[in-house]
């Protein structure tokens, strides 16, 4: 392979960019204690600063608005700034589906989406289906018909499952199958998930 | 007074952490927000073997958010980690250190972590370094490194002999075989994570992924020479590992040494690529099996030899042809097993270690034997099935696998089987049932519980254990609930912190045997403490009993009640207040259980019907059932959930799971979920997992003896079998994809 293409030069000729005049922004504000220190953690800091972006979102009912680097996938805001960890990084290449969660009630792998790209949107992660207190069918189902073991895939696939009854791709066992199949479960619990999901379908709650 | 579990069995319970899993609330290793914490990414090498010559870091260091790059050429190791290496590569037999020395022993092996402010920083910077390496040549290809190096020595690879080894050859019907398993990949879901916060410069929290919380921290105080006291592992949650988290790996070292050098708490996630080669893997294996038999069905000898894999720089073994010395009543066995060095990572344990992989072939051969010998393969298990243990010359503690073949071949109608391959069409598809077996030892180790019972009830159990999955606490809290006579919500099995009285390790399909023996004496100790505190004993007495004894009473529902009239009674928390206590408090201990007398096993039968698709070499499981001898069920829901994941487990062996090596490159070739498959929802179609559910009378009070490995064990076989008996191909290797079969 050429060498020169394999270079990312736009991102780092920007990040150049951004450190330079930073680094001017800093000469021309800063108190001459820090210029003293005239150190990496200023720049690091305004760098910082320039490099964010504002957005606006809806996540779990409650509004955000959020300054974020444009390169943070939503999967690692929701777990490494809103600390909502419910929802889980298995793969982070849209592989897994453990970080499903819904964006305007459309089931979504949140690592394959950038958070910038959310503004506007209501976001509905695992910490936002139940009641309050009141858990969603899905997960009394879950809980139920023991549709999980360790746990870790299970917050994406009742984000998933919800999604699959409301879109109509639970009509039959191999249906369902089929469409919870971008959820992978290492435990093996397949059989009692599609137990799940029927029940809670049948169950004649709203999902 | 004995306290095993009572009949009729309390019905199954929810699992007690069922709440906190689907709200997403459970909190796993990299879930823990400390202020100020940092992250680290690990980068790895991109040469398999050689020496690395120089790095140049600057970049990453200068790159925004950087707070360290730390690398073998710049280590400042910390107090106690301090670990000779002689510096040349023939010498490394003797373990890897991470940033240790400059040598690189396999792709991928850590040479840096970068650390930043934020993880976008981090995962940015670690791709700045530049590495100058000299590359030397390497092996990472099984087959062509037998002939020309050299198998590791040592008392792990003697052969075993009983009888007359060439017994096999001169039977009439005999069948000889050779076997092929890929490396396989645990892949738990969870990522394996660190996350480190040292309190002090001598006191370290650690949240991390493990198994054995007690074992993780004395591997941290070794490696720092720190004390007990002050090496707090936390481990509330483990996403999965079936075997992948018992060793403190590279990256949870380089998290430990790195939090320490930037003095800031510290969290490392690997990403699921890093998975493939810094936490293990199933080692590849080729078997070959010889066999012979009498006309009638009777074996007269097996041979069976393994080869598989290590690391260059550190042994792991497993027990890969044990199951042929014990599995069937043959009274003439040999037995081989091999491993090579390669320039691959360190192997590890994997669900069913060693016996998941051997029955695999033997299961194959013995199907292959029944079908040279034209009977059936359940006729010729039954044929040649043990009563006593040959190989350690003793009987078994209980041995119910006729009663799985039993309720396992009703179950999928083995009887409406045709016998004759390739006999069965539906459609366009061939069908075929075929079967194996899976065995696993059982054993119980010892384990420590702390108990607490108070005024209001209720009783907190706690003990330093760790919960992959299989749902310890959920069946800790049924065990304590049965014998100790109160509802299961009065009481909170506290683990996952090494704070916590020990415990014992999750894995090996001991932690309910050992756990629970502990559990249950500790009721048991509980109920003889609250029958002490009763001064005035005049409550229990009859005209008939005027002394009454332990042996008089029963527990239940919360009250102490004489066994012969139920309305003497007196409540624990009557007993308490009349005592005048708050609670009763102590730390119950139980040694391990040398078994000496027995041997004890768990085992399956697993019964598949797969449906073939001969033009283009789909194979569909159409029908699953798995009996399974595990001695008593504590807790029959998450019980069988465990029996459905281990056959999962080994859909994945049979059909799809091979982690591939690019052997130019020494280079991992499908490190993702994309083209490392596993099975998903579609593959999989109803399980039935079936328990024999009698008690093991030797082992530990609750009779039970294990089921999380035996899930797995002899599943592959089942499928292979089946393949056969649809199509008439017998796919000796690995997974059986499409292209095989046409």
């Amino acid at each position: 392979m050429d060498k020169k293409v394999t270079t990312p030069i736009h991102s780092s000729a920007r990040r150049n960019f951004l450190k330079q005049s930073s680094a001017m922004v800093a000469l021309a504000l800063a108190p001459p204690t820090i210029l003293k220190a005239g150190d990496k953690k200023v720049e690091d800091q305004i760098a910082g600063y320039f490099e964010k972006v504002p957005v606006k979102l809806e996540i779990n009912g409650k509004a955000h608005a959020l300054s974020i680097e444009p390169r943070v996938t939503l999967l690692d805001l929701l777990r490494e700034q809103l600390h909502l960890t419910g929802t889980k990084k298995g793969c982070d290449h849209g592989q897994c589906g453990a970080c499903t969660v819904h964006i305007n009630g459309k089931r979504v792998n949140a690592c394959l989406t950038l958070a910038v790209m959310q503004g506007g949107n209501k976001i509905t992660t695992i910490e936002g289906l139940a009641n309050g207190d009141e858990l969603h069918p899905m997960q009394e189902a879950f809980i139920k018909h023991d549709g999980f073991q360790c746990g870790y895939c299970t917050p994406g696939q009742i984000m998933s499952a919800v999604a699959c009854v409301k879109e109509g791709h639970a009509e039959s066992d191999d249906d369902i199958r089929e469409y919870m199949s971008g959820n992978i479960c290492r435990c093996g619990c397949y059989t009692n998930i599609v137990d799940a999901i029927k029940d809670a379908k049948k169950g004649g709650k709203s999902l | 007074m004995e306290n095993k579990l009572k009949e009729p069995f309390m019905p199954p319970i929810d699992r007690v952490d069922g709440k906190l899993k689907v709200t997403g609330a459970a909190k796993y290793s990299a879930e823990y927000n400390i202020p100020q914490m940092a992250y680290g990414v690990m980068v790895g090498s991109s040469i398999a073997k050689g020496i690395i010559l120089s790095m140049d870091t600057k970049a990453a260091e200068n790159a925004p958010g950087v707070l360290g790059v730390i690398t073998p050429f710049n280590i400042e190791k910390p107090a106690g980690y301090n670990i000779e290496t002689s510096g040349n590569i023939s010498a490394t037999k003797k373990g890897f250190n991470v940033f240790d020395d400059k040598l690189i022993r396999f792709s991928g092996q850590p040479i840096a972590i970068v650390m930043a402010d934020s993880y976008e920083r981090a995962l940015h910077a670690a791709t700045l370094i530049k590495v100058n390496y000299k590359k030397d040549s390497f092996q990472t290809n099984l087959e062509k490194a037998i002939p020309v190096v050299k198998p590791l020595e040592g008392n792990a690879f003697k052969d075993y002999t009983r009888g007359d080894v060439n017994a096999w050859k001169t039977a009439p019907v005999k069948i000889e075989a050779e076997y092929n398993i890929p490396i396989e990949v645990h892949n738990p879901m969870e990522l394996h994570a660190i996350t480190v916060h040292w309190e002090t410069p001598d006191k370290v929290l650690v949240y991390e992924k493990t198994q054995s919380l007690m074992d993780t921290q004395e591997k941290i105080m070794e490696l720092f020479g720190l004390k007990k006291e002050n090496v707090h592992i936390i481990t509330k949650f483990i996403g999965g590992a079936f075997g992948s988290a018992f060793n403190v790996w590279p990256h949870a070292v380089a998290a430990l040494i790195g939090a320490k050098q930037i003095n800031k708490p510290l969290k490392v996630v690997l990403s699921r690529d890093q998975m493939f080669m810094n936490v293990g893997y199933r080692p590849q294996s080729i078997q070959k099996i010889s066999i012979g038999a009498q006309p009638d069905g009777k074996i007269t000898g097996i041979n069976h030899e393994a080869i598989s894999m290590t690391a260059s720089y550190q042994e792991f073994t497993e027990g890969i042809v044990n199951v042929s010395r014990m599995l069937y009543d043959i009274p003439n066995v040999f037995t081989r097993y091999k491993i090579y060095p390669m320039d691959l990572s360190l192997p590890t344990w994997m669900r069913g270690p060693g016996e998941t992989t051997g029955a695999y072939a033997l299961e194959c051969a013995i199907d292959e034997l029944a079908h040279a010998l034209k009977m059936d393969p359940l006729k010729l298990r039954l044929l040649n099935y043990s009563d006593t243990d040959l190989e350690k010359q003793r009987p078994y503690s209980s041995k119910y696998l006729k009663e799985a073949f039993e309720i396992g071949s009703e179950k999928i109608g083995w009887n409406d089987r045709h016998p004759e391959p390739r006999s069965m069409p539906e459609g366009d598809w061939l069908a075929g049932y075929g079967m194996g077996s899976g065995v696993f030892i059982g054993w119980r180790g010892g384990a420590q519980v702390g108990a607490r019972f108070t005024a209001d009830g209720k009783l907190l159990l706690q003990s330093a254990v760790t919960d992959m999955g299989p749902g310890t606490a959920t069946a800790m809290t049924k065990l304590a609930a049965e014998t100790f006579g109160i509802s299961p919500d009065k009481i909170v099995f506290e683990m996952g912190d090494s704070s916590l009285p020990p415990g014992i390790m999750q894995g090996g399909s001991g932690t309910t045997s050992s756990l629970g023996t502990t559990v249950n004496n500790a009721t048991l100790s509980l109920k003889k403490k609250l029958f002490e505190l009763v001064k005035n004993k005049a409550v229990f007495h009859t005209e008939t009993i005027h002394d009454v004894k332990f042996e008089d009473v029963v527990f239940e529902n919360g009250q102490m009640m004489l066994s012969s009239d139920h309305t003497r009674k007196m409540s624990y928390s009557d007993i308490l207040e009349s005592a005048g206590l708050d609670n009763i408090e102590f730390i119950e201990e139980t040694k391990g259980f040398n078994n000496v007398d027995y041997s004890t096993y768990a085992y399956a039968a697993h019964f598949v019907k797969v449906l073939v698709h001969p033009a283009t070499g789909v194979i569909k499981m159409e029908k699953i059932v798995s009996a399974v001898d595990g001695g008593t069920i504590v807790n029959d829901k998450t019980a069988r959930s465990q029996i459905i994941g281990g056959v999962v487990g080994g859909i994945g062996m049979a059909l799809m799971e091979e982690g591939v090596v690019d052997n130019r490159y020494g280079r991992w070739v499908n490190n993702n979920f994309a083209d490392y498959h596993v099975p998903v929802n579609a593959d999989v179609p109803h399980i039935e997992a079936l328990f024999v559910n009698k008690p093991d009378p030797i082992l530990n009070p609750m009779g039970s003896k294990g089921i999380g490995e035996v899930a797995m064990v002899g599943f592959a076989a089942a499928v292979a079998n089946a393949v056969f008996h649809a199509t008439g191909k017998r796919i000796r290797a690995l997974p059986i994809t499409p292209d095989k079969i046409i």
